[in-house]
């Protein structure tokens, strides 16, 4: 293990399939059309000196210290710009090239301080590479005149007015702006890879200098602290506040986010077992080298102090906690789960397996129960956000699967986005999103609110659909309306590869008046004209892909709108190839993979229906046990069952279902009739509160094991440190497993991956030798598609042909009316993650302290609420507090919070509404009133009192 | 809210039964009866029969007849 440095050519990789043949110093070089000569230099191993350039970056060619000289050419041309002709001769080192640069290096240096040995990028530096690789020996002009190193003159003493303090406002970064060398990257990375332009130049010549926002300080600048900027610069100027506490890494390895299902991978940088910093891996598939705030920065959570790292045991759950050895804690918890099959049968206990674990974890949960309890309850988060799109494109296509790679939305022509908020959610696809929009792809957003991407930096939509929360199948179909009556379907692809006889029902079916824009404008608030010009451009804009997120699934008709995503697509042809396609943004780290690993109560990995007998027994051979044959419980049904006294153990992994679950008082009265609650987490998390036995998990740094993101990719994580609480969480598993008596001896995730590999046909070829060979592998990835599949449905649909569905618009139960005039709908931000466990332990706070209502300055002004105010929202399910924020980014009608504090206790108001296939809950449509409040309500004030209790640990 | 488990039952049941009522293509007690039976565990389903048994209070007839079907195996 060592530290592994990325090789930098200089400027980014040409795609043009003609070569192109030169010399470079005497070496013959093949390189594709494009491609400039310090990145052709650079194939060869022939590294020319260079300062501005970077091979994520445009060339920009200011520094000029990347001269060359070729035969028969004039002057000394930059080889970042300078692209390659064919038979070219370049030499990239002679007298005069030496002597061209090291007068460059010298004006540099001349205005920079030369503080090397102190300095926190010593050994990292480019400018000081630089200056070895010319042989700068001295620096003729001193510092007595204009410079930007001293505060003072050094002659007079007076203010130097050209020198700026440090900008120490970020958390997680500084700028120290008397080490800039304005080369300009930060400024092209905030633009070109992050799509924020936080930065600028400020002045001219001299004086330039780089300026967050309007000369602001980073924080109150638009920057989103992505470290694009500071991974850019050559210099110290922007670095990493971690790296200027500890020093320059000396080891790293490679792995993978464990935030959003993007699925990043990093290098984390380390000193012995001391995390420097996380640096966006550039070979990473998803991401190319580019991080979020919440990837890049905020792993800080792993060694917060209100991590615990013990096991804890108490009778009941209103006791304290008893700290005890592991061996307790598991005899603890299998006894008591024996005693409850024993009294209640073997179905009255189950368990929820983690989308933020690994896939061998959550593989082993479920196989805890289904091979160990002998029953089907298990199930996962998915539930509560992309359930839906399982069964709906399972419906539609035959697998459940996103239809493309990230990539793919390179050569898109048209985005339609559809109840999805990339730059907040995904935010790394976000960015490459923006990128392609910049470069002229057309844009359609439907959702309620005006999200960033609606009108941003050189982006505007153009169409924003401000539906009405609970229409989207209306609109959807109104889409289709359009299309089908225009005539602008793609017959020629329909025949081919989907059922006619289907598709003639369902045009039909869409045809009718009542799906007509103009009949949908009266339920949706949109006008029929946008309905209609987003539909013309959709289906004849060229490559047009959908992206979609939880504002799509999470409704009582979620299942319904994505079976009317799949038709839209197929009605125009856009599957089974690059730049189109149907595209679910899933939001935890693992949520794909927790799917395909059998966290389903009706399936087994792989998603095999439990009545499927071959299935069935290929894993009973395996495990050498008989399963239950029906399906078990999901996690609403086992609510209920437990209130109705019939669920009475839960073994929890990673997740926090108090707090991410809607209709917090009925969660909570679940799990108050439980006998036995296992929560196994880092934190004591909302739910332990009425938890039993506490099993302290481990950090994605602390385990090895994989992660399977948004487009099917399989990355692995590696373990940079070891575990605080002991064990990787699979080794915890298996301890319960055991003392279940189940025969378990897993002695790496590896070997789970292999029995996965095994048992599941569509991760055939999955192993970690592959892995480790190849980086990551999109499943499927078996014989028939070796090195896995990134666009699917090429050829044929997995089903064999597509189905239409028919999709009637049903209006939820979750009606506005007297009591309750508007509709509450909820979201995510940036800097905090899901219910916040990890980023409100870290500086990402700083970003978003509280959850807030944002609300239409009309409804506000009609309530007498002001910017600020406290206000109190009510539902027919419970009332909380919020402070509100008055804003136009909502409509009048609709109201908007965020879910990550815990104290804020949205889900209080959220109703158990769910989606008619999968019980998704409807977290997007809730009922609400709002009026002016003095501070919390009592069921918030209770609460807390409830936390403080319930978190009391007995002294030994 | 419908906390009482039949009346949420119910109100599931008659979601299933109104996506499935709107197809053409296949018949809508049969889609019903078999996504109760896909997704649904036992006691669920047997809570719904029962609540059949007793009357089916609430239930659409597309759902009611979907229970029957079930009922009948
Ligand atoms: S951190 Fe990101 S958003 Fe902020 S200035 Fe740097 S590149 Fe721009
Ligand atoms: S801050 Fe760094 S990247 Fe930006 S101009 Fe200065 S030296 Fe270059
Ligand atoms: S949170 Fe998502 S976008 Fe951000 S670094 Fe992690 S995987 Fe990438
Ligand atoms: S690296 Fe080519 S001009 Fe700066």
């Amino acid at each position: 293990m060592s530290l592994v440095k990325e090789t930098d050519y200089g400027t980014p990789a040409s795609k043009s399939e003609n070569k192109v043949t030169l010399t470079i110093d005497g070496v013959s070089v093949t390189v594709p059309e494009g491609t400039s000569i310090m990145r052709a230099a650079m194939e060869v191993g022939t590294e020319i000196p260079k300062l501005c350039a970077t091979d994520s970056l445009k060339a920009f060619g200011s520094c000029r210290l990347c001269v060359v000289e070729i035969d028969g050419r004039y002057g000394t041309p930059a080889s970042c710009t300078t692209p390659v002709l064919p038979g070219m001769t370049v030499h990239t080192q002679t007298p005069r090239l030496a002597a061209i640069r090291r007068g460059v290096m010298e004006l540099y240096i001349s205005d920079h301080p030369l503080d090397c040995l102190t300095c926190a990028a010593n050994g990292d530096c480019e400018l000081q590479t630089m200056a070895g690789a010319v042989g700068l020996r001295d620096v003729r002009y001193g510092y007595d005149g204009a410079n930007h190193v001293f505060a003072r003159s050094r002659v007079d003493g007076k203010a130097n007015f050209e020198w700026m303090p440090k900008d120490e406002s970020n958390p997680y970064f500084t700028y120290d702006p008397s080490k800039c060398i304005v080369c300009n990257r930060c400024v092209r990375a905030c633009e070109e890879t992050q799509g924020t332009f936080a930065l600028t130049i400020d002045g001219r010549g001299f004086d330039s200098r780089v300026s967050p926002g309007m000369a602001e300080a980073f924080m109150e600048s638009e920057c989103v602290s992505c470290g694009a900027c500071v991974q850019a610069c050559p210099t110290a100027t922007l670095t990493e506040k971690s790296v200027i506490a500890i020093g320059q890494p000396e080891h790293s390895e490679v792995t993978t986010c464990a935030y959003c299902g993007v699925g990043c991978t990093f290098k984390a940088e380390m000193r012995g077992e001391e995390i420097v910093r996380m640096v966006p891996w550039k070979d990473g598939k998803a991401n190319h080298g580019h991080s979020c705030i919440k990837g890049r920065f905020a792993y800080g959570y792993a060694l917060h102090k209100e991590r615990i790292t013990s096991p804890m045991i108490r009778d009941k759950a209103t006791d304290p906690w008893r700290v005890v050895s592991w061996d307790e804690a598991i005899a603890f918890a299998a006894d008591r789960f024996k005693t409850i099959i024993e009294t209640h049968g073997k179905r009255s206990v189950g368990v929820i397996t983690s989308s933020r674990c690994s896939n061998e974890e959550t593989y082993l949960v479920q196989k805890l129960t289904r091979a160990g309890f002998g029953n089907n309850n298990t199930d996962t988060c998915a539930r509560v956000c992309h359930s839906p799109t399982g069964y709906g494109l399972n419906q539609a296509f035959g697998t459940s699967a996103g239809t493309q790679d990230f990539d793919s939305v390179d050569d898109s022509d048209v985005i339609l986005v559809i109840g999805a908020n990339p730059t907040d959610a995904h935010p790394v696809f976000g960015s490459r999103m923006k990128k392609r929009l910049r470069e002229g792809a057309k844009l359609i957003v439907v959702d309620p609110r005006r999200i960033d991407l609606v009108r941003s930096p050189h982006i505007e939509a153009n169409y924003h659909l401000a539906l009405k929360p609970g229409t989207n199948v209306a609109i959807v179909t109104a889409l289709a309306h359009v299309i089908v009556k225009e005539g602008l379907v793609n017959e020629a692809f329909v025949r081919e590869r989907c059922d006619w006889d289907e598709f003639q029902d369902w045009a039909a079916f869409v045809s009718d008046e009542r799906n007509s824009p103009e009949e949908v404008e009266k339920l949706s608030g949109v006008p029929a004209e946008d309905i209609r010009a987003a539909a013309r451009l959709y289906a004849t804009g060229g490559r047009a892909a959908i992206y979609y997120g939880l504002g799509v699934t999470e409704h009582s008709q979620g299942s319904t709108t994505v079976m009317a995503i799949a038709n839209l697509a197929m009605a125009t042809g856009n599957l089974g190839r690059r730049g189109v396609g149907v595209n679910p943004l899933r939001g935890q780290n693992n949520v794909q993979g927790s799917c395909d690993m059998g966290s389903f109560p009706h399936e087994l990995p792989g998603y095999r229906h439990i009545s499927n007998e071959a299935a069935r027994k290929s894993f009973e051979e395996a495990w050498g046990v008989t399963l239950d044959n029906e399906p078990g419980l999901r996690i609403p049904n086992m609510f209920d069952a437990a209130i109705a006294g019939e669920f009475k153990g839960l073994y929890c992994q990673g997740e926090d279902i108090l707090q991410s679950d809607p209709d917090t008082k009925h969660v909570s009265r679940a799990l108050e009739a439980m006998e036995c609650v296992i929560v196994q987490d880092l934190f004591l998390n909302e739910t332990a509160h009425y938890a039993h036995v506490f099993l302290p998990g481990a950090s994605f740094l602390e385990k090895d094991g994989t992660f399977t993101n948004a487009e099917r990719r399989i990355q692995r994580i590696r373990k940079v440190m070891s575990p605080k609480n002991g064990y990787g969480d699979w080794e915890i598993t298996q301890m319960l497993a055991k003392a279940f008596g189940l025969d378990w001896s897993y002695s790496h995730p590896s070997e789970i991956m292999d029995e996965i590999a095994r048992l599941t046909p569509t991760f055939k070829n999955v192993s970690y030798e592959k892995l480790d060979k190849d980086g990551s592998v999109q499943w499927p990835c078996n014989d028939a598609a070796p090195e896995g599949m990134p666009i699917m449905h090429i050829d044929g649909f997995t089903r064999g042909k597509g189905k239409f569905v028919i999709t009637e618009y049903v209006p939820t139960d979750e009606k506005t009316g007297p009591r309750f005039p508007l509709l509450l709908t909820t979201g995510r931000i940036l800097s905090q993650y899901n219910v916040g466990a990890q980023t409100r332990r870290t500086e990402n706070s700083q970003w978003h302290p509280e959850d807030v209502l944002e609300i239409h300055p009309h409804d506000a002004e009609l309530r007498g609420v002001r910017d600020g105010d406290w206000v109190r929202i009510a539902s027919r399910a419970g009332e909380i507090t919020l402070h509100a924020k008055v804003t136009d980014r909502v409509a009048a009608g609709v109201v908007y919070t965020t879910f990550h504090h815990p104290l804020s206790q949205a889900n209080v108001v959220t109703t158990d509404n769910s989606d008619w296939a999968t019980n998704c809950p409807e977290y997007k449509v809730t009922a609400v009133q709002i009026s002016p409040s003095n501070g919390p309500t009592e069921w918030q004030e209770q609460y807390r009192e409830l936390s403080d209790n319930a978190r009391r640990i007995a002294a030994e | 809210m419908s906390h009482n488990p039949a009346e949420k039952l119910v109100k599931m049941a008659n979601q299933i039964g109104k996506f499935f009522a709107a197809q053409r293509h296949s018949d809508a007690v049969a889609g019903t009866a078999e996504h109760l039976k896909k997704f649904w565990d036992p006691r669920m389903r047997a809570g719904i029969i029962d609540h059949v048994a007793h009357g089916g209070a609430g239930l659409d007839e597309v759902p009611l007849q979907a229970v029957q079907k079930l009922a009948g195996k």
